[in-house]
């Protein structure tokens, strides 16, 4: 595999008019202003004493070696203006509940009411200073998914996330939540952590659209009751030097099923992470990602970090990533299936798949499987692949361009991460959006 | 980019597709495949081209159609006296031309209807036409598909994905009824049919001859051509168009085979 994508680093910043170099976490961490926290606040000191032990990733942590962790680890991103003018919202033509964050803030004035029949919606901000359901919750998905890979942007996340939201499903609410990024100023560094737990029987779907801040750093952790079924539907769209980390941790009961799709577009680094803990007897846990990166403008580096740890029996896991790239773009895919034992009749399924539109596009995957169980199905794959000129002759034999041909075929390659979308309406607005964009960015 | 023009309307005089001592070799090895063949389609006609296999017949209609990895040589092919073989693919279909597969390409994830629509759209585009609105389009596809016992489902399924080897060729013929060429080439649209469905096809070929539309049907057997009849037959080997002659020259060969016919042309 072709190691280009790790670059030698330096991981001690000097800063400018001090002698001495200053350690990287406390550079990174007197960067930021810490809440004080209310029903949070011991679940942020421990956060904070765990980073402390753990450190910021260097180039020789094996889940850093394909992804230069320096801008996370800089104390502040670098300016990024705000683009002119916004396009039409994704999912405008659906019924949803909407919520908006400028740079990781809740903006009440521009998002509907917090309420919603079978959902308790709060913000992080406002309820922090009383009690909530949420403090058995809060950094406590994340702390478990710190075994045994390192997180090192979740726990700081943990510690000094500003704001996010606490929504407690009892129901099948009629509508899905939209939290909707919006960007307001060119230094943001924005940081938030939602929390969200569904009881038993009952059903959301969150839908999560634009980008917040220069630089993101977004925390969700999902708690799945018996029978509890969770949709997340996320389409991230990034202007040119854009960086962003996000992580999910799930925990998955028996019989719940956790359903996530991501849809990224540019930027210059960007990590998703996802950790899911199938804890629960027939328990079902999908996971799939579309990506399209075009480092024309900019370098374009995007991660996907997937771990999925089968604790019970009987449990079904998917993870389907499928990567567009042009230009020099570089996709990073790092997909692990643990299998514990006694987690009998697991039926483990990973694909990862790049579509190089250049020979100067590369595309890094290093699948994993971890099997302590004898009755199991677990497979595992990957491929990296050109343009099918047969299919493209066969388009364009037919009178269309080449330019929409090649369209028609990048859309047919990420079908299978689309078809993980079960919602028809969500998926036809995902398609529609793509349609206009990869036009918008025909590839010649 | 060429703009392809309208063709003016053909006199009976007109070869709709000329073909003069064509000379075609493989891009990635030295292999000559097609050695000095010639061929005119007047309007209105069906010719019929057979011949054993690895005479070049495929690569016949895959470079009067454009596809990579063949290079002219020598020689010229023209349709309504255009080049062909200055043109991309899209352009000649837009002038015209049509190719049916042999082996139809699935292609996951794209609607069967999308791509009809937009390839319909893209030729009337690319010939100063109106594009044909979506309510119009479906009408007109659903009554050429039900004439080809192609049903709504199959429609709007991905194109030819899980489509039975019948069923890829009659979305063939669904293609080329809708997009309307001039000169329509099939390339051994009878392998892997069974009798009803290449009655099918054949009857949705026939439904689509007119004085100004012509054929080129490419065949290892004369069974096809019972229901698709020839003008025309030619004898292909070796690379060139070793005998011509009507109908009974498609008989001739199925009772005889290629060995007599061949040892002649020598």
């Amino acid at each position: 595999m072709a190691d280009t994508a790790v670059k030698a680093k330096d991981q001690t910043p000097t800063i400018e008019g001090t002698a001495k170099p200053v350690n990287a976490l406390d550079a990174r961490l007197a960067a930021l202003s810490l809440p004080q926290g209310g029903f949070t606040a011991a679940a942020r000191q421990d956060a904070m004493s765990r980073l402390r032990d753990m450190g910021l990733p260097g180039p020789r942590d094996e889940y850093w070696r394909y992804t230069d962790p320096r801008p996370f680890n800089a104390p502040a991103p670098q300016a990024l203006a705000i683009p002119d003018g916004q396009e039409t919202p994704l999912f405008d033509g659906l019924d949803k509940l909407t919520l908006v964050f400028v740079d990781g803030a809740f903006d009440e004035a521009a998002s509907d009411d917090l309420a919603l029949n079978g959902v308790e919606i709060a913000t992080l901000a406002q309820a922090e200073a009383g009690a909530s359901w949420a403090a058995d919750l809060y950094g406590v998905l994340e702390a478990a998914g710190q075994k045994p890979v390192k997180r090192p942007f979740a726990v700081l996340n943990t510690a000094a996330a500003q704001d996010g939201l606490l929504i407690r499903v009892t129901g099948t609410p009629a509508k899905p939540i939209h939290v909707v990024h919006r960007r307001a100023l060119d230094k943001a560094d924005a940081m938030w952590h939602h929390v969200i737990r569904v009881e038993e029987g009952a059903e959301l779907t969150l839908l999560e659209t634009g980008m917040s801040g220069a630089r993101s750093n977004g925390v969700i952790e999902v708690d799945l009751a018996r029978g509890a079924r969770f949709h997340h539907i996320a389409s991230k769209r990034a202007v040119d030097a854009k960086v962003g980390i996000g992580h999910i941790f799930a925990r998955v009961a028996a019989e719940a099923q956790f359903k996530s799709f991501t849809l990224s577009v540019n930027g210059t680094t960007m990590r998703n992470e996802a950790v899911i803990d199938i804890a629960g007897d027939d328990a079902v846990a999908h996971i799939a990602a579309a990506v399209l990166g075009d480092g024309g403008k900019a370098p374009f580096h995007q991660d996907d970090t997937v771990f999925i740890t089968h604790g019970a029996e009987r449990c079904e896991s998917r993870q389907v990533f499928k990567k567009v790239l042009k230009n020099g773009a570089e996709g990073v895919f790092q997909g692990k299936i643990l299998v514990k034992p006694g987690a009998q009749k697991t039926d483990g399924y990973q694909i990862s798949q790049a579509l190089l539109l250049d020979e100067r596009s590369q595309f890094l995957a290093k699948p994993e499987l971890e099997i302590y169980a004898d009755d199991v199905k677990c497979s595992h794959g990957s491929t990296t692949g050109a343009i099918d000129e047969e299919a493209l002759f066969y388009l364009r034999s037919r009178g269309v361009p080449r330019e929409r041909a090649i369209v028609f075929l990048v859309l047919s390659f990420l079908a299978d991460a689309l078809a993980e979308i079960e919602d028809e309406a969500i998926r036809d607005c995902i398609y529609e959006r793509l349609d206009v964009w990869l036009t918008l960015n025909a590839v010649q | 980019m060429m703009v392809p023009q309208a063709p003016p309307p053909p006199s009976d005089e007109e070869k709709m597709l000329k073909i003069d001592n064509l000379h075609v070799k493989l891009e990635e090895e030295d292999k000559q495949i097609l050695k000095g063949l010639s061929l005119e389609i007047p309007a209105g006609q069906v010719h019929a081209i057979m011949g054993p296999n690895g005479s070049g017949k495929s690569t016949l209609s895959y470079v009067l159609s454009g596809r990579d990895g063949y290079e002219v040589t020598e020689g010229s092919a023209t349709l309504d006296g255009e080049s062909l073989l200055d043109m991309e693919p899209e352009e000649r279909a837009a002038a015209g031309l049509f190719l049916a597969f042999q082996y139809p390409v699935e292609i996951p994830g794209v609607g069967n209807m999308t791509f009809l629509r937009t390839a319909v759209n893209a030729q009337r585009k690319a010939r100063g036409e109106e594009e044909l609105s979506s309510g119009d389009f479906l009408k007109v596809v659903r009554a050429k598909a039900a004439e080809l016992q192609i049903s709504p489902e199959m429609l709007k399924r991905p194109v030819n994905v899980g489509f039975s080897g019948g069923e890829k060729k009659r979305n063939e013929i669904l293609q080329m009824a809708m997009l309307e060429p001039r000169m329509c080439i099939m390339d051994e649209t009878d392998s892997g049919l069974d009798v009803d469905a290449m009655r099918l096809v054949s009857d949705g070929v026939n439904a689509l001859r007119s004085p100004d539309r012509s054929f080129l049907v490419i065949t290892h057997y004369q069974r096809l051509l019972n229901h698709i009849q020839p003008d025309v037959v030619h004898i292909m080997a070796n690379g060139r168009i070793v005998k011509t002659g009507g109908p009974e020259l498609a008989l001739q060969v199925e009772e005889e085979g290629y060995g007599d016919l061949l040892a002649e042309a020598r």
